[in-house]
């Protein structure tokens, strides 16, 4: 006889963006959500106990959707794997997470993709949604089999971190991605532009005398992009906007009804180049900390909605990758554990309300790849974080789960963290002695 | 006297006495160069490293000259002699130097950042010797010494630092050093060449060499770096000569009194006219002899003997 698993988390403030917004209870039942009101009344549970989650004072939101992660296997599982990167996505509050496909092999035909999903259905951690590469081997040459990769589940294609050059390239995968109808992602990046570069071009670069990225190498690919997108129709998704320039491209395309979608990183609108000063290898990533008025126009454009997403571009790189030259480490950093903080003190700053912080980690990333996930609806996948966004904790990489340590944020003071993260209905993550189990 | 610190890791990080004292102590090492027994007994049984990873004669051996002079153990590293090839990080290197008890390491490498990462990571005194684009304190320190010996007041003295100063770690250290001393510095070069934000460091940016020569107290030459031609930083070396080398006619636009620096080696014809080298090869001499007081004076400063 089926058994049937209930939870109810009880006495919180439910925040399901477009829905729900106020006290509430939430019965999850077989990992589906069932009913979200207030006092609900725990069913008669047919055989089983049914697990209660006191959520009072607490925040009870959809599982968060990262559209942007690395989780390096295969071919970098000494940097994370796949069970380690969704195990710090759900300490984080994601349920969900997009991995980039620069893998080793790249992720460019199906049984790579079926690999990834695979070993995240083994993990049992967050769910994987791969990104498909856009050429083979990311080469930026002939596209690789779209569809075969759709077929196989990736939600989306990109060759991040190495974007295509070639602008005729991009515009016939564009094309041919419309048949799918799959986002294509880019980071935007004209390597001509970047060459040898490791920080933002800047007043900083010129006193510790790096070589500089500008601006204008991610904003000429913005525009380009743009453009490709009008020309074909394409869904395009621009990955970690850097740059005021970037953000006043997209605000006009979206004025003027493109279908186009962005994201920006906790660490781009918390975190000026100043990091780099001492030659900090953690405050290394592509694109670069800019200045503090491109920080301020990332705060304009997640306020009025030229940026839809916040995603956390994931980066996991050994400490001994780490542990050099800062010209030869490489870019990236660890995201998942810190997004929601980062997040939560836009809404202190007074950038964001709430429930709008709250959109831009779970509907709005779902929206923009069109993933059944990021909601409370009933019916949905019953991915639920539980968030006490008081409390205070100091950031210590030790404890992370990722395997990876590489944060510019160690040492800082956070306020807000997960509590609890229930996935499909199970409890996969609790932080400390929140959550009581009781009969009813 | 000694610096409160315990590297040279760049002029930056240096308040404006840190830079007198070093060049106060400096006269008096320039002294002991003089002697007929070139040497003094103040490092005795303290050990130097010279770790270089980019090819050097002039700096290598004025450390290496300085050190002896002040009886401490030299010690010469290069990369294609060292582990360093076989894949070991700088930091494991050094801290193998370390542990045969290495007093003071001098580093050349041709990452920024280098010495500042070394210095963290090591108990040993770290004097950076150029580290990629970003500084060469002790080339800035003895280009400041010798200015001093034939100009005297730093405040008001109006420099031109002339060519490619985007990739120039010893135009980033004389820019730190000058304007800290009240000088007025001028750069002078394609805007190819000059970095981002120049302006923001309190320096005047110059295009035409003609304007940012005229008046000037001292001119600073930077060595052209041939191969950075076809890199689009300048057309032909036959263009940027035209434009930017220093002619006689070009340095009569100066002071008449105008000291010409470089900090070698010199491109003849290319950034510096072979009419205008020659005639300064007192000073460039001058700059060389100097290096060798600057340099003990670091070492001596760092090592804290008395």
């Amino acid at each position: 006889m089926n058994q049937s698993t209930i939870v109810v988390i009880r006495g919180g403030h439910v925040i399901d963006p477009g829905r729900v917004n106020g006290p509430a209870d939430v019965l999850i039942e077989d990992g589906k959500i069932v009913a979200v009101g207030r006092d609900l009344a725990v069913p008669a549970c047919r055989g089983g106990v049914p697990t209660i989650i006191d959520a009072t004072g607490k925040l009870v939101l959809p599982g968060f959707v990262d559209l942007h992660v690395h989780l390096r296997e295969p071919g970098y599982e000494y940097k994370e794997t796949v069970k380690t990167g969704t195990a710090s996505a759900v300490a984080g509050g994601f349920t969900s997470v997009c991995c980039m496909p620069n893998t080793n092999p790249i992720n460019d035909n199906q049984a790579v993709t079926e690999f990834i999903r695979d070993q995240a259905r083994a993990a049992g951690q967050a769910t994987v949604f791969p990104i498909g590469a856009i050429t083979k081997g990311s080469e930026g040459k002939e596209l690789a089999e779209i569809g075969e990769l759709r077929d196989a589940g990736c939600v989306a294609i990109s060759d991040d971190g190495r974007p295509v050059m070639n602008s005729h390239v991009m515009r016939r995968a564009m094309e041919y991605a419309l048949a799918f109808d799959l986002p294509v992602v880019d980071h935007c990046e004209d390597l001509y532009l970047s060459e040898g570069g490791c920080m933002n071009e800047g007043v900083v670069s010129t006193q510790l005398g790096l070589p500089g990225i500008p601006a204008a190498a991610e904003e000429v690919m913005v525009a380009r992009d743009l453009a490709l997108a009008e020309l074909t129709g394409a869904r395009l998704h621009l990955a970690h906007l850097s740059t005021a320039g970037s953000v006043r491209l997209v605000r006009d395309a979206k004025a003027r009804g493109l279908r186009v979608t962005a994201e920006a990183c906790p660490h781009h609108f918390a975190l000026t180049e100043e990091a780099v000063r001492g030659f900090n290898t953690h405050a290394k990533m592509n694109p670069p900390l800019r200045t503090w008025s491109d920080v301020q126009a990332l705060k304009d454009g997640l306020r009025d909605g030229t940026i839809d997403a916040i995603a956390t571009d994931h980066a996991p790189h050994a400490v001994q990758d780490k542990q050099c030259e800062f010209v030869d480490a490489p870019f990236g950093v660890v995201g998942l554990e810190t997004a929601l903080p980062l997040t939560l003190a836009l809404v202190d700053e007074g950038i964001l309300p709430l429930e709008a912080a709250v959109a831009k980690l779970t509907s709005e990333p779902a929206r923009a790849f069109r993933l059944s996930k990021g909601s409370l609806a009933l019916g949905a996948d019953a991915d639920v974080v539980v968030v006490d966004p008081q409390e205070t904790w100091a950031v210590d990489p030790e404890q992370f789960f990722s395997k990876s340590r590489n944060t510019p944020f160690a040492g800082w003071k956070m306020k807000g963290r997960v509590r609890v993260t229930v996935m499909g209905g199970r409890v996969l993550y609790e932080a400390g002695a929140a959550r009581a189990r009781i009969s009813p | 006297m000694s610096l409160k610190r315990k590297d040279l890791i760049g002029i930056a990080p240096l308040d404006p006495d840190e830079i007198r004292l070093i060049l106060e102590t400096a006269d008096s090492f320039k002294e002991v160069s003089g002697r007929e027994i070139k040497k003094v007994p103040a490092l005795r049984g303290k050990t130097v490293v010279n770790f270089f990873f980019e090819p050097s004669t002039r700096t290598r051996t004025s450390f290496e000259l300085a050190a002896k002079r002040l009886s401490a153990d030299v010690i010469n590293f290069s990369p294609s002699a060292s582990s360093v090839v076989k894949g070991e990080t700088l930091l494991d290197t050094a801290r193998n130097i370390e542990a045969m008890q290495a007093d003071i390491i001098v580093l050349r490498h041709q990452a920024a950042g280098a010495a500042e990462t070394l210095a963290r990571g090591v108990r040993a005194s770290v004097i950076n010797a150029g580290d990629g684009w970003h500084e060469h304190p002790t080339q800035a320190l003895l280009d400041l010494f010798t200015l001093r010996e034939k100009k005297r007041e730093f405040n008001g003295l109006r420099v031109a630092i002339v060519g490619d100063l985007a990739h120039s770690r010893v135009a980033r250290s004389n820019i730190y050093a000058l304007t800290k001393l009240g000088a007025e510095v001028r750069a002078a070069g394609p805007p190819t060449m000059i970095p981002y934000g120049l302006d923001k460091l309190g320096v005047r940016i110059f295009y035409k060499l003609e304007e940012a020569l005229r008046g000037v107290d001292v001119i600073m030459m930077l060595r052209l770096q041939l191969e950075r031609q076809g890199r689009a930083l300048f057309p032909t070396i036959r263009e940027y000569s035209n434009l930017y080398s220093l002619t006689a006619d070009r340095l009569k636009l100066a002071d008449s009194q105008a000291l010409v620096m470089h900090p070698g080696p010199i491109n003849r014809g290319v950034e510096i006219a072979p009419d205008v080298a020659d005639s300064l090869s007192s000073v460039i001499l001058d700059q060389a002899a100097n290096g060798v007081a600057v340099r003990m004076a670091v070492l001596y400063l760092l090592s804290g003997a008395s």
